[in-house]
Protein backbone atom coordinates (compact mmCIF):
# COMPACT_ATOMS: atom_id res chain seq x y z
CA UNK A 1 0.00 0.00 0.00
CA UNK A 2 2.87 2.26 1.14
CA UNK A 3 4.66 1.61 -2.21
CA UNK A 4 1.63 2.33 -4.31
CA UNK A 5 1.37 5.72 -2.74
CA UNK A 6 5.08 5.92 -2.99
CA UNK A 7 4.64 5.00 -7.31
CA UNK A 8 1.20 7.78 -7.43
CA UNK A 9 3.20 9.97 -5.50
CA UNK A 10 5.75 10.61 -8.60
CA UNK A 11 2.42 12.13 -10.33
CA UNK A 12 2.95 15.32 -8.51
CA UNK A 13 5.05 16.28 -11.20
CA UNK A 14 2.57 16.02 -14.25
CA UNK A 15 -0.51 17.06 -12.42
CA UNK A 16 -0.83 20.62 -13.34
CA UNK A 17 0.29 20.00 -16.88
CA UNK A 18 -2.71 17.15 -17.37
CA UNK A 19 -4.99 19.14 -15.31
CA UNK A 20 -4.81 22.27 -17.90
CA UNK A 21 -4.72 20.48 -20.59
CA UNK A 22 -7.71 18.34 -19.48
CA UNK A 23 -9.92 21.06 -18.55
CA UNK A 24 -8.79 23.97 -21.27
CA UNK A 25 -7.79 21.80 -24.27
CA UNK A 26 -9.78 18.26 -24.19
CA UNK A 27 -12.82 18.91 -22.28
CA UNK A 28 -13.54 22.39 -24.92
CA UNK A 29 -13.37 19.81 -27.67
CA UNK A 30 -15.40 16.92 -26.41
CA UNK A 31 -18.24 20.25 -25.28
CA UNK A 32 -17.74 21.44 -28.71
CA UNK A 33 -19.10 18.29 -30.73
CA UNK A 34 -22.12 18.25 -27.78
CA UNK A 35 -22.98 21.48 -28.30
CA UNK A 36 -23.09 21.37 -32.02
CA UNK A 37 -26.18 19.10 -31.61
CA UNK A 38 -27.73 21.74 -29.42
CA UNK A 39 -29.83 24.84 -30.65
CA UNK A 40 -28.71 27.79 -28.00
CA UNK A 41 -27.45 31.62 -27.99
CA UNK A 42 -26.64 34.02 -24.96
CA UNK A 43 -30.19 34.97 -24.39
CA UNK A 44 -31.33 30.98 -24.10
CA UNK A 45 -28.62 29.67 -21.77
CA UNK A 46 -30.18 26.55 -21.86
CA UNK A 47 -29.39 24.61 -24.45
CA UNK A 48 -32.34 22.30 -26.55
CA UNK A 49 -31.32 19.48 -28.62
CA UNK A 50 -31.95 19.68 -32.03
CA UNK A 51 -29.97 16.58 -33.37
CA UNK A 52 -27.93 17.06 -36.68
CA UNK A 53 -30.48 20.30 -37.77
CA UNK A 54 -27.02 22.24 -37.40
CA UNK A 55 -25.83 20.18 -39.75
CA UNK A 56 -28.28 20.49 -42.05
CA UNK A 57 -28.77 23.80 -42.07
CA UNK A 58 -24.46 24.10 -42.52
CA UNK A 59 -23.61 21.51 -45.50
CA UNK A 60 -26.54 23.54 -47.32
CA UNK A 61 -25.56 27.00 -46.95
CA UNK A 62 -23.69 28.50 -49.58
CA UNK A 63 -21.56 30.40 -47.52
CA UNK A 64 -20.22 27.51 -45.67
CA UNK A 65 -18.90 25.70 -49.36
CA UNK A 66 -17.61 29.06 -49.84
CA UNK A 67 -15.44 29.28 -46.97
CA UNK A 68 -14.33 25.97 -46.97
CA UNK A 69 -13.58 26.69 -50.89
CA UNK A 70 -11.24 29.64 -49.63
CA UNK A 71 -9.32 27.46 -47.03
CA UNK A 72 -8.74 25.19 -50.23
CA UNK A 73 -7.52 27.84 -52.04
CA UNK A 74 -5.23 28.98 -48.52
CA UNK A 75 -3.87 25.25 -48.58
CA UNK A 76 -2.81 25.24 -52.64
CA UNK A 77 -1.36 28.66 -53.25
CA UNK A 78 0.57 28.12 -49.55
CA UNK A 79 1.85 24.91 -50.60
CA UNK A 80 2.81 26.42 -54.06
CA UNK A 81 5.03 29.32 -52.00
CA UNK A 82 6.00 27.89 -48.77
CA UNK A 83 7.07 24.36 -49.62
CA UNK A 84 7.92 25.34 -53.18
CA UNK A 85 9.26 28.52 -53.46
CA UNK A 86 10.76 28.30 -50.08
CA UNK A 87 12.88 25.15 -51.07
CA UNK A 88 14.10 27.06 -53.91
CA UNK A 89 14.86 29.90 -51.88
CA UNK A 90 16.91 27.44 -49.52
CA UNK A 91 18.44 25.49 -51.81
CA UNK A 92 19.73 28.71 -53.24
CA UNK A 93 21.27 30.22 -50.44
CA UNK A 94 23.51 27.29 -49.52
CA UNK A 95 24.28 27.05 -52.98
CA UNK A 96 25.06 30.65 -54.25
CA UNK A 97 25.60 32.80 -51.14
CA UNK A 98 28.58 32.69 -48.93
CA UNK A 99 28.96 31.83 -45.59
CA UNK A 100 28.74 35.54 -43.27
CA UNK A 101 25.73 37.13 -46.44
CA UNK A 102 23.81 33.70 -45.97
CA UNK A 103 23.23 34.34 -42.59
CA UNK A 104 22.13 37.80 -43.25
CA UNK A 105 19.84 36.81 -45.83
CA UNK A 106 18.54 34.04 -43.72
CA UNK A 107 17.74 36.64 -41.04
CA UNK A 108 15.94 39.23 -43.18
CA UNK A 109 13.61 36.81 -44.66
CA UNK A 110 12.79 35.52 -41.16
CA UNK A 111 11.67 39.66 -39.71
CA UNK A 112 8.31 39.08 -41.54
CA UNK A 113 7.41 35.70 -39.18
CA UNK A 114 8.66 37.38 -36.22
CA UNK A 115 6.24 40.20 -36.57
CA UNK A 116 2.38 39.44 -35.25
CA UNK A 117 0.36 38.53 -38.04
CA UNK A 118 -1.89 41.56 -36.95
CA UNK A 119 0.87 43.68 -37.46
CA UNK A 120 1.28 42.45 -40.93
CA UNK A 121 -2.72 42.59 -41.41
CA UNK A 122 -2.71 45.82 -40.38
CA UNK A 123 0.13 47.23 -42.55
CA UNK A 124 -1.02 45.31 -45.90
CA UNK A 125 -4.45 46.95 -45.31
CA UNK A 126 -2.49 50.32 -45.83
CA UNK A 127 -1.00 48.37 -48.99
CA UNK A 128 -3.91 47.34 -50.84
CA UNK A 129 -5.59 51.13 -50.06
CA UNK A 130 -7.39 51.85 -53.15
CA UNK A 131 -6.40 55.61 -53.37
CA UNK A 132 -3.46 55.91 -51.69
CA UNK A 133 -2.09 52.13 -51.21
CA UNK A 134 0.96 51.12 -52.53
CA UNK A 135 0.38 48.25 -54.29
CA UNK A 136 -1.87 50.65 -56.87
CA UNK A 137 0.46 53.07 -56.98
CA UNK A 138 3.25 50.70 -57.84
CA UNK A 139 0.90 49.03 -60.23
CA UNK A 140 0.32 52.68 -62.18
CA UNK A 141 4.19 53.61 -61.99
CA UNK A 142 5.06 50.42 -64.38
CA UNK A 143 2.17 51.20 -66.80
CA UNK A 144 -0.60 49.15 -65.55
CA UNK A 145 -2.70 50.98 -64.09
CA UNK A 146 -5.86 49.57 -65.10
CA UNK A 147 -4.95 46.30 -63.24
CA UNK A 148 -5.69 48.68 -60.05
CA UNK A 149 -8.59 47.80 -57.66
CA UNK A 150 -9.51 48.03 -54.42
CA UNK A 151 -7.79 44.71 -53.20
CA UNK A 152 -9.48 43.78 -50.31
CA UNK A 153 -12.96 45.96 -51.11
CA UNK A 154 -14.01 43.38 -54.14
CA UNK A 155 -15.26 39.84 -54.24
CA UNK A 156 -13.05 38.83 -56.53
CA UNK A 157 -9.78 40.13 -55.10
CA UNK A 158 -10.28 40.43 -51.36
CA UNK A 159 -9.28 36.24 -50.38
CA UNK A 160 -6.95 36.47 -53.09
CA UNK A 161 -5.32 39.78 -51.38
CA UNK A 162 -5.26 38.41 -48.10
CA UNK A 163 -3.37 34.86 -49.09
CA UNK A 164 -0.75 37.00 -50.64
CA UNK A 165 -0.20 38.86 -47.68
CA UNK A 166 -0.07 35.61 -45.83
CA UNK A 167 2.59 33.90 -48.63
CA UNK A 168 4.91 37.61 -47.50
CA UNK A 169 4.83 36.29 -43.99
CA UNK A 170 5.64 32.46 -44.25
CA UNK A 171 7.94 31.96 -47.38
CA UNK A 172 10.99 33.28 -44.98
CA UNK A 173 9.84 31.14 -42.20
CA UNK A 174 10.05 27.90 -44.17
CA UNK A 175 12.87 28.48 -46.08
CA UNK A 176 14.77 28.87 -43.05
CA UNK A 177 13.57 25.51 -41.48
CA UNK A 178 14.81 24.01 -45.15
CA UNK A 179 18.14 25.66 -44.94
CA UNK A 180 18.68 24.24 -41.46
CA UNK A 181 17.39 20.61 -42.76
CA UNK A 182 20.06 21.19 -45.67
CA UNK A 183 22.75 22.28 -43.43
CA UNK A 184 22.38 19.01 -41.45
CA UNK A 185 23.60 16.71 -45.12
CA UNK A 186 27.08 15.73 -45.13
CA UNK A 187 28.94 17.52 -47.27
CA UNK A 188 30.33 14.72 -48.68
CA UNK A 189 27.80 13.58 -50.78
CA UNK A 190 28.28 17.14 -52.39
CA UNK A 191 31.84 16.11 -53.22
CA UNK A 192 30.87 13.11 -54.80
CA UNK A 193 28.33 14.56 -56.79
CA UNK A 194 30.59 17.25 -58.33
CA UNK A 195 33.22 14.32 -58.68
CA UNK A 196 30.60 12.90 -61.00
CA UNK A 197 30.42 15.97 -62.70
CA UNK A 198 26.82 16.46 -61.72
CA UNK A 199 25.25 20.01 -62.43
CA UNK A 200 23.59 22.05 -59.63
CA UNK A 201 20.03 21.50 -60.59
CA UNK A 202 20.85 17.72 -60.97
CA UNK A 203 22.61 17.42 -57.46
CA UNK A 204 19.68 19.44 -56.08
CA UNK A 205 17.26 16.80 -57.19
CA UNK A 206 19.52 14.01 -56.96
CA UNK A 207 20.88 14.96 -53.21
CA UNK A 208 19.30 18.15 -51.38
CA UNK A 209 15.53 17.51 -52.32
CA UNK A 210 15.67 13.29 -51.09
CA UNK A 211 17.67 14.58 -48.25
CA UNK A 212 15.09 16.87 -46.94
CA UNK A 213 12.09 14.61 -47.56
CA UNK A 214 11.12 14.46 -44.26
CA UNK A 215 11.49 18.33 -43.32
CA UNK A 216 9.31 18.89 -46.49
CA UNK A 217 6.43 16.50 -45.79
CA UNK A 218 6.53 18.21 -42.05
CA UNK A 219 6.37 21.35 -43.95
CA UNK A 220 3.93 19.98 -46.32
CA UNK A 221 1.73 18.83 -42.99
CA UNK A 222 1.65 22.40 -41.28
CA UNK A 223 0.91 24.00 -44.05
CA UNK A 224 -1.90 22.26 -45.24
CA UNK A 225 -3.22 22.06 -41.09
CA UNK A 226 -2.54 25.53 -40.96
CA UNK A 227 -4.31 26.61 -44.33
CA UNK A 228 -7.64 24.99 -42.52
CA UNK A 229 -7.35 26.67 -39.01
CA UNK A 230 -6.76 30.41 -40.60
CA UNK A 231 -8.29 32.77 -38.83
CA UNK A 232 -6.31 36.23 -37.67
CA UNK A 233 -5.49 37.75 -41.10
CA UNK A 234 -8.94 37.21 -42.54
CA UNK A 235 -10.37 38.50 -39.44
CA UNK A 236 -7.65 41.71 -39.42
CA UNK A 237 -7.91 42.54 -42.94
CA UNK A 238 -11.79 41.46 -44.28
CA UNK A 239 -13.38 39.75 -41.79
CA UNK A 240 -14.60 37.59 -44.38
CA UNK A 241 -16.39 40.18 -46.60
CA UNK A 242 -17.36 41.95 -48.92
CA UNK A 243 -20.27 39.82 -48.63
CA UNK A 244 -18.98 36.84 -47.04
CA UNK A 245 -16.63 36.20 -49.97
CA UNK A 246 -13.29 35.87 -48.36
CA UNK A 247 -14.92 33.90 -44.95
CA UNK A 248 -12.92 31.09 -44.48
CA UNK A 249 -14.02 28.56 -41.81
CA UNK A 250 -12.42 30.44 -38.59
CA UNK A 251 -13.76 34.08 -39.49
CA UNK A 252 -17.43 32.26 -40.52
CA UNK A 253 -17.26 29.99 -37.10
CA UNK A 254 -16.79 33.25 -35.10
CA UNK A 255 -19.10 35.35 -37.39
CA UNK A 256 -22.18 32.87 -36.27
CA UNK A 257 -21.10 33.05 -32.53
CA UNK A 258 -20.36 36.07 -31.46
CA UNK A 259 -22.03 37.94 -34.50
CA UNK A 260 -25.21 36.66 -34.86
CA UNK A 261 -25.50 34.25 -31.85
CA UNK A 262 -25.99 31.33 -33.59
CA UNK A 263 -23.82 29.34 -31.06
CA UNK A 264 -25.40 25.36 -32.44
CA UNK A 265 -24.60 26.31 -35.84
CA UNK A 266 -21.22 27.81 -35.10
CA UNK A 267 -19.98 24.65 -33.14
CA UNK A 268 -20.99 22.48 -35.78
CA UNK A 269 -18.25 24.42 -38.31
CA UNK A 270 -15.59 23.81 -35.65
CA UNK A 271 -16.56 20.28 -35.71
CA UNK A 272 -16.22 20.39 -39.37
CA UNK A 273 -12.22 21.99 -38.67
CA UNK A 274 -11.53 19.54 -36.06
CA UNK A 275 -12.41 16.81 -38.11
CA UNK A 276 -9.99 18.20 -41.29
CA UNK A 277 -7.24 19.08 -38.88
CA UNK A 278 -7.37 16.22 -36.76
CA UNK A 279 -6.98 13.85 -40.10
CA UNK A 280 -4.32 15.23 -41.44
CA UNK A 281 -2.29 15.34 -37.98
CA UNK A 282 -3.50 12.35 -37.59
CA UNK A 283 -1.88 11.00 -40.71
CA UNK A 284 1.04 13.24 -40.21
CA UNK A 285 1.88 11.13 -36.52
CA UNK A 286 1.24 7.95 -38.25
CA UNK A 287 3.49 8.62 -41.13
CA UNK A 288 6.79 9.66 -39.10
CA UNK A 289 5.85 6.65 -36.74
CA UNK A 290 5.92 4.01 -39.73
CA UNK A 291 9.35 6.04 -41.01
CA UNK A 292 10.87 5.86 -37.48
CA UNK A 293 9.97 1.98 -37.51
CA UNK A 294 11.61 1.25 -40.86
CA UNK A 295 15.11 3.01 -40.20
CA UNK B 1 16.04 13.78 -32.16
CA UNK B 2 17.86 16.13 -34.74
CA UNK B 3 21.02 17.25 -33.61
CA UNK B 4 21.52 20.95 -34.41
CA UNK B 5 24.08 23.69 -35.52
CA UNK B 6 22.10 26.07 -37.52
CA UNK B 7 24.36 28.57 -36.32
CA UNK B 8 27.84 26.87 -37.67
CA UNK B 9 28.34 25.22 -41.19
CA UNK B 10 29.56 21.85 -41.28
CA UNK B 11 29.98 22.30 -44.99
CA UNK B 12 32.65 24.63 -46.24
CA UNK B 13 31.22 28.38 -47.70
CA UNK B 14 29.98 28.02 -51.49
CA UNK B 15 33.25 30.49 -52.38
CA UNK B 16 36.19 27.43 -51.18
CA UNK B 17 33.69 24.85 -53.22
CA UNK B 18 35.31 23.13 -56.07
CA UNK B 19 34.37 24.88 -59.01
CA UNK B 20 32.74 22.95 -61.95
CA UNK B 21 33.60 24.02 -64.98
CA UNK B 22 32.38 27.72 -66.14
CA UNK B 23 29.31 27.23 -68.77
CA UNK B 24 26.98 29.75 -70.23
CA UNK B 25 24.08 28.12 -68.75
CA UNK B 26 25.70 27.97 -65.04
CA UNK B 27 26.44 31.55 -65.51
CA UNK B 28 22.49 32.33 -66.52
CA UNK B 29 21.78 30.30 -63.90
CA UNK B 30 23.75 32.09 -60.80
CA UNK B 31 22.31 35.20 -62.46
CA UNK B 32 18.70 34.20 -62.09
CA UNK B 33 19.39 32.43 -58.96
CA UNK B 34 20.76 35.93 -57.29
CA UNK B 35 18.11 37.77 -58.98
CA UNK B 36 15.20 35.34 -57.08
CA UNK B 37 17.24 35.95 -53.70
CA UNK B 38 17.40 39.44 -54.32
CA UNK B 39 14.35 40.05 -55.19
CA UNK B 40 12.67 38.46 -52.69
CA UNK B 41 14.76 40.42 -50.06
CA UNK B 42 13.65 43.72 -51.25
CA UNK B 43 10.00 41.88 -51.33
CA UNK B 44 9.99 41.14 -47.63
CA UNK B 45 12.39 44.18 -46.33
CA UNK B 46 10.60 46.73 -48.05
CA UNK B 47 7.02 46.97 -46.45
CA UNK B 48 8.81 46.84 -42.95
CA UNK B 49 10.86 49.65 -44.12
CA UNK B 50 7.84 51.54 -45.33
CA UNK B 51 6.06 50.71 -42.23
CA UNK B 52 8.52 52.44 -39.83
CA UNK B 53 9.65 55.10 -42.33
CA UNK B 54 6.07 56.22 -42.53
CA UNK B 55 5.76 56.12 -38.83
CA UNK B 56 7.60 59.17 -39.05
CA UNK B 57 5.79 61.28 -41.76
CA UNK B 58 2.62 63.86 -41.83
CA UNK B 59 -0.27 62.68 -43.18
CA UNK B 60 0.27 64.73 -46.35
CA UNK B 61 3.68 63.13 -47.26
CA UNK B 62 1.97 59.79 -46.78
CA UNK B 63 -0.48 59.83 -49.01
CA UNK B 64 1.45 61.84 -52.08
CA UNK B 65 4.81 61.02 -51.88
CA UNK B 66 4.29 57.38 -50.80
CA UNK B 67 7.70 56.26 -52.07
CA UNK B 68 9.45 58.71 -50.68
CA UNK B 69 11.34 59.70 -47.22
CA UNK B 70 10.27 61.14 -44.26
CA UNK B 71 10.87 65.45 -44.45
CA UNK B 72 11.76 64.73 -40.75
CA UNK B 73 12.10 62.40 -38.34
CA UNK B 74 8.20 63.18 -36.19
CA UNK B 75 9.17 61.16 -33.41
CA UNK B 76 5.50 63.03 -31.70
CA UNK B 77 3.64 59.92 -33.95
CA UNK B 78 5.03 57.85 -32.05
CA UNK B 79 4.47 59.18 -28.66
CA UNK B 80 0.98 60.49 -30.06
CA UNK B 81 0.84 56.20 -30.84
CA UNK B 82 1.96 55.21 -27.15
CA UNK B 83 -0.41 57.75 -25.51
CA UNK B 84 -3.97 56.98 -27.59
CA UNK B 85 -3.61 53.27 -26.49
CA UNK B 86 -0.45 51.28 -27.18
CA UNK B 87 1.13 51.98 -23.80
CA UNK B 88 -2.33 50.26 -22.37
CA UNK B 89 -1.71 47.25 -25.00
CA UNK B 90 1.85 47.35 -24.71
CA UNK B 91 1.65 46.75 -20.99
CA UNK B 92 -1.08 44.56 -20.88
CA UNK B 93 1.14 42.24 -23.41
CA UNK B 94 4.17 42.42 -21.32
CA UNK B 95 1.77 41.07 -18.12
CA UNK B 96 0.15 38.23 -20.12
CA UNK B 97 3.47 37.01 -21.68
CA UNK B 98 5.88 37.44 -18.95
CA UNK B 99 3.38 34.86 -17.01
CA UNK B 100 2.32 32.71 -19.59
CA UNK B 101 6.20 32.13 -20.11
CA UNK B 102 7.13 31.51 -16.58
CA UNK B 103 3.82 28.94 -16.30
CA UNK B 104 4.14 27.27 -19.46
CA UNK B 105 7.91 26.61 -18.81
CA UNK B 106 8.02 25.68 -15.61
CA UNK B 107 4.63 23.28 -15.38
CA UNK B 108 6.42 21.77 -19.25
CA UNK B 109 9.88 21.30 -17.50
CA UNK B 110 8.16 19.48 -14.42
CA UNK B 111 6.15 17.45 -16.65
CA UNK B 112 8.79 16.37 -18.87
CA UNK B 113 11.19 15.75 -15.38
CA UNK B 114 8.19 13.57 -14.79
CA UNK B 115 7.70 11.77 -18.36
CA UNK B 116 12.03 11.04 -18.61
CA UNK B 117 12.74 10.11 -15.04
CA UNK B 118 10.20 8.67 -12.97
CA UNK B 119 8.28 5.54 -13.29
CA UNK B 120 4.50 6.93 -13.60
CA UNK B 121 1.66 4.78 -12.79
CA UNK B 122 -0.06 5.37 -16.58
CA UNK B 123 2.87 7.17 -17.92
CA UNK B 124 2.28 6.17 -21.17
CA UNK B 125 -1.52 7.29 -20.88
CA UNK B 126 0.06 11.08 -19.42
CA UNK B 127 2.38 11.10 -23.06
CA UNK B 128 -0.15 9.91 -25.22
CA UNK B 129 -2.72 12.72 -23.48
CA UNK B 130 0.17 15.27 -24.16
CA UNK B 131 0.78 13.84 -27.89
CA UNK B 132 -2.68 14.42 -28.59
CA UNK B 133 -2.90 17.76 -27.28
CA UNK B 134 -1.06 19.01 -30.21
CA UNK B 135 -3.27 18.00 -32.59
CA UNK B 136 -6.24 19.75 -30.91
CA UNK B 137 -6.51 23.80 -32.33
CA UNK B 138 -7.71 26.75 -30.13
CA UNK B 139 -9.81 27.63 -33.16
CA UNK B 140 -12.03 24.31 -32.34
CA UNK B 141 -12.09 25.31 -28.77
CA UNK B 142 -13.78 28.75 -28.90
CA UNK B 143 -17.11 28.26 -28.03
CA UNK B 144 -17.15 26.20 -25.15
CA UNK B 145 -13.99 27.95 -23.83
CA UNK B 146 -16.38 31.09 -24.04
CA UNK B 147 -18.71 29.23 -21.55
CA UNK B 148 -16.26 27.22 -19.75
CA UNK B 149 -14.95 31.06 -18.68
CA UNK B 150 -18.17 32.62 -18.19
CA UNK B 151 -19.23 30.03 -15.67
CA UNK B 152 -15.70 30.06 -14.05
CA UNK B 153 -15.17 34.13 -13.93
CA UNK B 154 -12.53 34.29 -15.50
CA UNK B 155 -13.97 36.01 -19.02
CA UNK B 156 -12.45 39.15 -19.41
CA UNK B 157 -9.61 38.98 -17.49
CA UNK B 158 -6.01 38.71 -17.78
CA UNK B 159 -6.02 35.16 -16.74
CA UNK B 160 -8.10 34.16 -18.77
CA UNK B 161 -5.39 34.61 -21.51
CA UNK B 162 -2.77 33.59 -19.20
CA UNK B 163 -4.35 29.99 -18.97
CA UNK B 164 -4.64 29.58 -22.45
CA UNK B 165 -1.30 30.32 -23.48
CA UNK B 166 -0.36 27.83 -21.05
CA UNK B 167 -2.85 24.96 -21.65
CA UNK B 168 -2.33 24.94 -25.44
CA UNK B 169 1.10 25.50 -25.57
CA UNK B 170 2.33 22.65 -22.92
CA UNK B 171 2.18 19.88 -25.61
CA UNK B 172 4.40 21.58 -27.46
CA UNK B 173 6.99 22.54 -24.75
CA UNK B 174 6.90 19.13 -22.71
CA UNK B 175 8.09 18.15 -26.08
CA UNK B 176 10.60 20.68 -26.45
CA UNK B 177 11.99 19.90 -23.44
CA UNK B 178 12.08 16.20 -22.99
CA UNK B 179 13.58 15.64 -25.84
CA UNK B 180 17.07 17.72 -24.21
CA UNK B 181 16.44 16.10 -21.19
CA UNK B 182 16.10 12.54 -22.02
CA UNK B 183 20.25 13.09 -23.47
CA UNK B 184 21.40 14.65 -19.87
CA UNK B 185 22.97 11.50 -18.53
CA UNK B 186 20.91 9.50 -15.81
CA UNK B 187 24.93 9.40 -13.99
CA UNK B 188 24.60 13.17 -12.63
CA UNK B 189 21.20 12.27 -11.19
CA UNK B 190 22.43 9.30 -9.67
CA UNK B 191 25.19 11.06 -8.09
CA UNK B 192 23.26 13.91 -6.27
CA UNK B 193 21.15 10.71 -5.18
CA UNK B 194 24.03 9.28 -3.21
CA UNK B 195 24.80 12.91 -1.87
CA UNK B 196 21.03 12.31 -0.58
CA UNK B 197 19.60 15.18 -2.49
CA UNK B 198 15.80 13.87 -2.92
CA UNK B 199 13.67 14.35 -6.57
CA UNK B 200 12.86 18.16 -6.28
CA UNK B 201 16.47 19.08 -4.69
CA UNK B 202 17.72 17.27 -8.50
CA UNK B 203 15.23 18.52 -10.41
CA UNK B 204 15.83 22.35 -9.17
CA UNK B 205 19.86 22.01 -8.38
CA UNK B 206 20.45 19.84 -11.30
CA UNK B 207 18.35 19.04 -14.34
CA UNK B 208 17.22 22.78 -14.48
CA UNK B 209 20.38 24.29 -14.84
CA UNK B 210 21.81 21.49 -17.03
CA UNK B 211 18.30 22.09 -19.31
CA UNK B 212 19.09 26.24 -19.60
CA UNK B 213 19.47 26.26 -23.71
CA UNK B 214 16.71 24.28 -24.19
CA UNK B 215 14.73 26.57 -21.54
CA UNK B 216 15.49 29.81 -23.03
CA UNK B 217 14.53 28.35 -26.50
CA UNK B 218 11.37 27.32 -24.94
CA UNK B 219 10.54 31.22 -23.35
CA UNK B 220 11.70 32.48 -26.98
CA UNK B 221 9.05 30.66 -28.65
CA UNK B 222 6.45 31.10 -26.06
CA UNK B 223 6.99 34.91 -26.27
CA UNK B 224 6.53 34.91 -29.60
CA UNK B 225 3.62 32.89 -29.21
CA UNK B 226 1.79 34.74 -26.67
CA UNK B 227 2.66 38.37 -27.51
CA UNK B 228 1.25 37.88 -31.23
CA UNK B 229 -1.70 35.71 -30.56
CA UNK B 230 -4.66 36.85 -31.99
CA UNK B 231 -7.78 34.69 -32.00
CA UNK B 232 -7.94 33.62 -28.03
CA UNK B 233 -7.12 37.75 -27.50
CA UNK B 234 -9.93 38.80 -29.38
CA UNK B 235 -12.70 36.83 -28.27
CA UNK B 236 -12.09 36.41 -24.20
CA UNK B 237 -11.00 39.83 -23.83
CA UNK B 238 -13.85 42.60 -24.49
CA UNK B 239 -12.79 45.45 -21.78
CA UNK B 240 -10.56 47.67 -23.70
CA UNK B 241 -8.34 48.38 -20.74
CA UNK B 242 -7.40 45.14 -21.10
CA UNK B 243 -7.15 44.44 -24.62
CA UNK B 244 -3.70 42.97 -25.38
CA UNK B 245 -1.18 44.44 -28.54
CA UNK B 246 -2.74 42.65 -31.58
CA UNK B 247 -6.24 42.83 -30.73
CA UNK B 248 -5.43 46.66 -29.69
CA UNK B 249 -3.93 47.69 -32.98
CA UNK B 250 -7.23 46.89 -35.03
CA UNK B 251 -9.30 48.76 -32.51
CA UNK B 252 -6.81 51.79 -32.90
CA UNK B 253 -6.79 51.45 -36.37
CA UNK B 254 -10.77 51.85 -36.72
CA UNK B 255 -10.36 54.93 -34.12
CA UNK B 256 -8.12 56.86 -36.19
CA UNK B 257 -9.08 56.16 -39.69
CA UNK B 258 -7.26 58.70 -41.44
CA UNK B 259 -4.13 59.28 -39.08
CA UNK B 260 -1.85 56.48 -41.03
CA UNK B 261 1.27 57.89 -39.69
CA UNK B 262 -0.09 57.51 -36.12
CA UNK B 263 -1.58 53.96 -36.88
CA UNK B 264 2.02 52.90 -38.65
CA UNK B 265 3.92 54.44 -35.63
CA UNK B 266 2.06 51.98 -33.63
CA UNK B 267 2.60 49.08 -35.82
CA UNK B 268 6.40 49.56 -35.70
CA UNK B 269 6.16 49.96 -31.73
CA UNK B 270 4.26 46.55 -31.75
CA UNK B 271 6.60 44.41 -34.29
CA UNK B 272 9.61 45.54 -31.79
CA UNK B 273 10.19 43.59 -29.60
CA UNK B 274 9.31 40.11 -31.04
CA UNK B 275 11.72 41.19 -33.85
CA UNK B 276 14.15 42.40 -31.38
CA UNK B 277 13.98 38.87 -29.56
CA UNK B 278 14.70 37.04 -32.67
CA UNK B 279 17.71 39.03 -33.42
CA UNK B 280 19.23 38.85 -30.25
CA UNK B 281 18.27 35.30 -29.70
CA UNK B 282 18.06 33.76 -32.90
CA UNK B 283 19.88 30.58 -32.95
CA UNK B 284 18.01 29.68 -29.63
CA UNK B 285 15.25 30.79 -31.84
CA UNK B 286 15.73 28.37 -34.57
CA UNK B 287 17.03 25.42 -32.34
CA UNK B 288 13.27 25.19 -30.64
CA UNK B 289 11.73 25.53 -33.94
CA UNK B 290 13.56 22.96 -35.77
CA UNK B 291 13.57 19.97 -32.80
CA UNK B 292 9.92 21.37 -31.90
CA UNK B 293 8.92 20.78 -35.62
CA UNK B 294 11.34 17.92 -36.28
CA UNK B 295 9.19 15.91 -33.52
Amino acid sequence: MGALLTRWRAWVWVLPAVALLLVFVYYPIVDNLRLSFFSWNAFSPEPRFVGVDNYTEMFTDPVFWRALLNNVAYAVVSLVFQAGLSLVLAALLEELVGKRLRGLLRTLYFIPAAMSITVAGVLFSFLYNPRYGLVNEALQAVGLGHLARAWLGEESSAIWSVIAMSQWQSVGYTAVLFVVAMQRIPREYYEAAKVDGSGAVRTFFSITLPMVREMTTLIVILTISGAFLVFNEVMVMTAGGPDNSSQVLGTWLYRKAFFEDDMGYAASVATVIFVITFAIAAGQLALSRRRRYDS
Amino acid sequence: MIALDSGVDRRTTAKHRPRATVSFRSVVGRVLGWTLLGAFAVAVLYPVLWMVLSGFKDNQEVFNQPWGLPGELRWENYARAWDLGVVRYFTNSVIVTSASIVATTLISAWAAYGLCRLKLPFGNGVALLVLGGLLLSPTVALIPLFRLLTAIGLFDTYWALIVLYTAFRIPFTIFLIRAYMIELPRSVDEAATIDGASRAQIFWRVILPMSRPILVSAALLQALFAWNEFAFALVFVSDESLKTLPVGLVSMQSRLLTDWPVVLAGLTIAALPTILLFLIGQRQFLRGLTEGVGK
